[in-house]
């Protein structure tokens, strides 16, 4: 029994009566949640106000996972969805947890008009090259040559540089780190909370049964102790210089951290100026639930 | 005496390796014990290196262990390992 | 309970349906909008733009309609009463969230303001062949709730009809104009606040540790709660249990998809909003809906000019079909004449109740116009003989 589990950090975040999880041995984004899950704790969140929103695949499988406001939404989709829940209620936290493929292919176009309209969400997107949860098929950041069950020749087509991307849309923090760096994710989770904006961090992550298996690269330990030995910490770094490649340096640290304001905030100052004393704050949108 | 103590909550390991590898003082290492699943779970070799800085926490993906601070002055009881000794005998 | 007097427009308008369907919206207590301009429906949500500053709400354009019609959804689950508005190829794009909103039981109303297709088809004209899709377009076994309504002053009231039937039953409700109501100008008469009833979320009063989000106590419609109350609940799209998490067995499904359906069968009877004229001691009935259902009335009026003897049902709730009234009546009635703007899909779920006890007469249309009257008499007389 897990009577001795009381004292385990990350528990109180968990939905314990669905764990064991569903995630491969050496699958990295456990890990991820238990850097959020301190994050949560440092910053001193109020627990009651946060969602978390998720796609579909394997990382969209957190929501599940933590006892938190939570919702499994469509592939691709979780951001324009956690974009109405703030919207509708401007108090919540919102947290978009999700993968690479759902969030850069199918959800691309959302995930640049959120960073454009800099909508007020933490953006976790854990990152494994891959599409883990449907069998290991190509992604928008699988990087070149590699093998997945959709370019069973190897990949040719360029990969996406996710924070590049994000930050040109308008993101106003972008990081990246891996799933080594486990106490750096969890302060910049921590930060990004104290921004307003749109906020965007990549965790890459293995996929040890897929992406890793297919390209001969090892287990999840061998892949955690690439990511220790490749990675390269620059702070600041340009976004443009950060892209991936198979075995090659991984840049990680704070890339982007400004100040611009979010679209709650445009939105208002649009109004005030526009409507003068007429305009009515949309704070009491919720229904009469008599 | 230990200034931490390790937890480790057997049948959830899945026998990554991570706290392993990255416990900073090589507390832990795997045991020739199986959990119901067939994996071999962590168990402490070294219980007066833990410092009880939880990185094995947080590395762990499965939420199978963790380290806490032993206060000063407490007693270092010795890390709780579940299931694998009962297991153990038998390899 | 009554209506918020914020959101309403208390009158006598003369609007066109578009117009009249946002101003249907806000007096049912919607705040939140998301949209994207698609003709011929994009004058509600520039309407619901414009008030909802002034009223006290929120209206964000997406960068698609597979945005907005999930960005709704985040809205209701934060506490609003939300809808969306589209055409024909935007509906398209919307079918997966629409299962989305039925799996999840997610109170919302979906506009579709149908116009010519397939595809582009015609945008500036009426059609009304959206409405298989309507039922239908989503993947996988779910029930949904449709109303057309067939003037301006309808598309106030229907809205209002809409915005009901999803709180009360958890359910996408699909609002199923057509180019011509929307484009339509009319008297539209908004009565005070105090004269319009709207249902309001049926949000749970148990406690956080007693709660579970798709439990129900024996009506088949589970209680909500909203995000950022403490109730920690999980919503998901996958097949679920009571406590919302996946449990993808076929038990599970079995159990789920039943209860899914059955609260909206069950409730048929009070859903399945009709107008009836002399269907009893008719020869011949005239089904129809929208605005087919104005220029049938001009048919049956010449019909009955010349003494033949016929029944008038229009469907103001096209879905669930009432398929018990029908075969009530096709006992009775020599013939159902089916007027609509596609090439025949409601006539198939006459034609399926009727069970060959009367016989059904589609009068098709490919759309871009209304019928002529004399089109629909035609067919009304050889019904008859």
């Amino acid at each position: 029994m897990s009577g001795m589990s009381i004292h385990n950090p990350v528990e109180p975040f968990l939905r314990t009566d669905r764990i064991p999880h569903i995630w491969c041995p050496g699958c990295g984004i456990g890990t991820t949640v238990n850097s959020f899950t301190r994050a949560l704790i440092g910053s001193k969140i109020d627990l009651q106000s946060l969602a978390l929103v998720s796609g579909i695949g394997c990382t969209g499988r957190v929501a599940g996972y933590v006892k938190l406001d939570s919702f499994h939404t469509t592939h691709g989709r979780a951001i324009p969805f956690a974009t109405g829940l703030k919207l509708a209620n401007p108090k919540l936290n919102v947290v978009v947890y999700s993968g690479d493929g759902d969030l850069s292919a199918i959800g691309g176009n959302h995930l640049i008009h959120a960073a454009r309209r800099n909508i007020d969400l933490k953006v976790i997107c854990v990152n494994n090259l891959i599409y883990a949860m449907t069998g290991g098929q190509t992604a928008p950041t699988t990087p070149g040559h590699a093998i997945t069950s959709t370019s069973p020749y190897g990949t040719f087509e360029p990969a996406f540089n996710l924070p590049h991307l994000v930050e040109a849309a308008g993101a106003v923090y972008v990081a990246r780190w891996t799933t080594f760096h486990v106490r750096q994710l969890a302060r910049s989770i921590s930060e990004a909370f104290q921004k307003k904006g749109f906020s965007f961090i990549e965790v890459i992550s293995p996929c040890p049964t897929l992406y890793q298996r297919r390209n001969r690269l090892g287990d999840g330990l061998d892949t955690m102790k690439y990511y220790k030995e490749k990675s390269k910490l620059k702070h600041g770094a340009p976004t443009s210089e950060v892209g991936l490649t198979m075995t090659g340096e991984i840049i990680v640290g704070k890339f982007v951290d400004r100040d611009r304001p979010d679209y709650q905030s445009l939105l208002h100052a649009q109004m005030v100026e526009s409507l003068g004393e007429q305009y009515v704050e949309p704070s009491k949108m919720v229904c009469n639930c008599d | 005496m230990a200034k931490g103590r390790v937890s480790i909550i057997v049948e959830r390991c899945k026998a990554c390796g991570f706290c392993v590898e990255f416990c900073p003082t090589k507390v832990l290492a795997l045991s020739s014990a199986f959990n119901s699943k067939g994996y071999h779970p962590p168990h402490v070799v070294a219980p007066e290196k833990c410092s009880g800085c939880d990185l094995c926490g947080m590395y762990c993906p499965d939420f199978a262990i963790y380290g806490q601070r032993v206060p000063a002055g407490g007693v270092a009881s010795p890390p709780i390992a579940r299931a694998a000794e009962e297991v153990s005998d038998e390899s | 309970m009554k209506a918020d007097p914020r959101g309403v427009l208390t009158g006598t308008h003369f609007i066109d349906g578009d117009h009249a369907c946002c101003e249907g919206a806000l007096a049912a207590g919607a705040r939140f909008a998301a949209g994207y301009p698609i003709t011929p429906s994009t004058e509600v949500v520039e309407r619901f733009a414009a008030r909802v500053p002034i009223v006290g709400g929120s209206f964000i354009q997406m960068e698609d309609e597979l945005a907005a019609s999930i960005t709704l959804q985040g809205a209701v689950w934060g506490g609003a009463k939300a809808f969306t508005v589209t055409s024909g190829p935007g509906f398209s794009l919307m079918m997966e969230h629409i299962g989305y909103a039925a799996m999840t039981e997610t109170p919302c109303v979906f506009v579709d303001v149908q116009r010519g297709g397939p595809s582009t088809g015609l945008p500036t004209l009426p059609a009304q062949a959206d409405m298989m899709q309507a039922r239908w377009g989503s993947h996988g076994d779910y029930e949904i709730i449709a109303l057309c309504p067939n003037s301006p002053q309808e598309c106030f009231d229907l809205a209002i009809q809409a915005f009901n039937f999803a709180e009360e039953f958890r359910v996408p409700v699909m609002f199923m104009m057509d180019e011509v109501v929307g484009h339509m100008t009319e008297k539209v008469v908004i009565p005070p606040a105090d004269q319009i009833e709207v249902v309001p979320r049926r949000h749970t009063s148990r406690s956080i540790d007693d709660y579970l989000p798709y439990a129900t106590n024996g009506d088949r419609v589970p209680d909500m709660a909203h995000a950022g109350e403490g109730y920690k609940f999980h919503v998901t799209g996958l097949t679920h249990d009571e406590r919302g998490y996946p449990n993808m067995t076929p038990q599970t499904q079995d159990h789920l998809i039943r209860r899914l359906q059955g609260k909206i069968q069950a409730a048929a009877d009070r859903i399945t909003l009709l107008e009836e004229e002399f269907v009893d001691n008719s020869d011949v009935i005239v089904v129809s809906y929208g605005i087919t259902s104005r220029v049938a009335q001009r048919a049956i009026e010449l019909a009955r000019q010349n003494r033949l003897r016929i029944g008038k049902l229009r469907l103001i709730t096209c879905w669930p079909f009432p398929e018990k009234r029908i075969r009530e009546l096709a006992a009775t009635t020599k013939s159902f004449v089916v007027p609509e703007l596609n090439m025949g899909q409601m006539v198939r779920e006459v034609e399926r109740a009727a069970a060959g006890r009367a016989k059904t007469f589609p009068v098709s249309h490919a759309g871009g116009s209304v019928h002529r009257p004399e089109d629909i008499l035609k067919v009304i007389e050889e019904a008859s003989r």
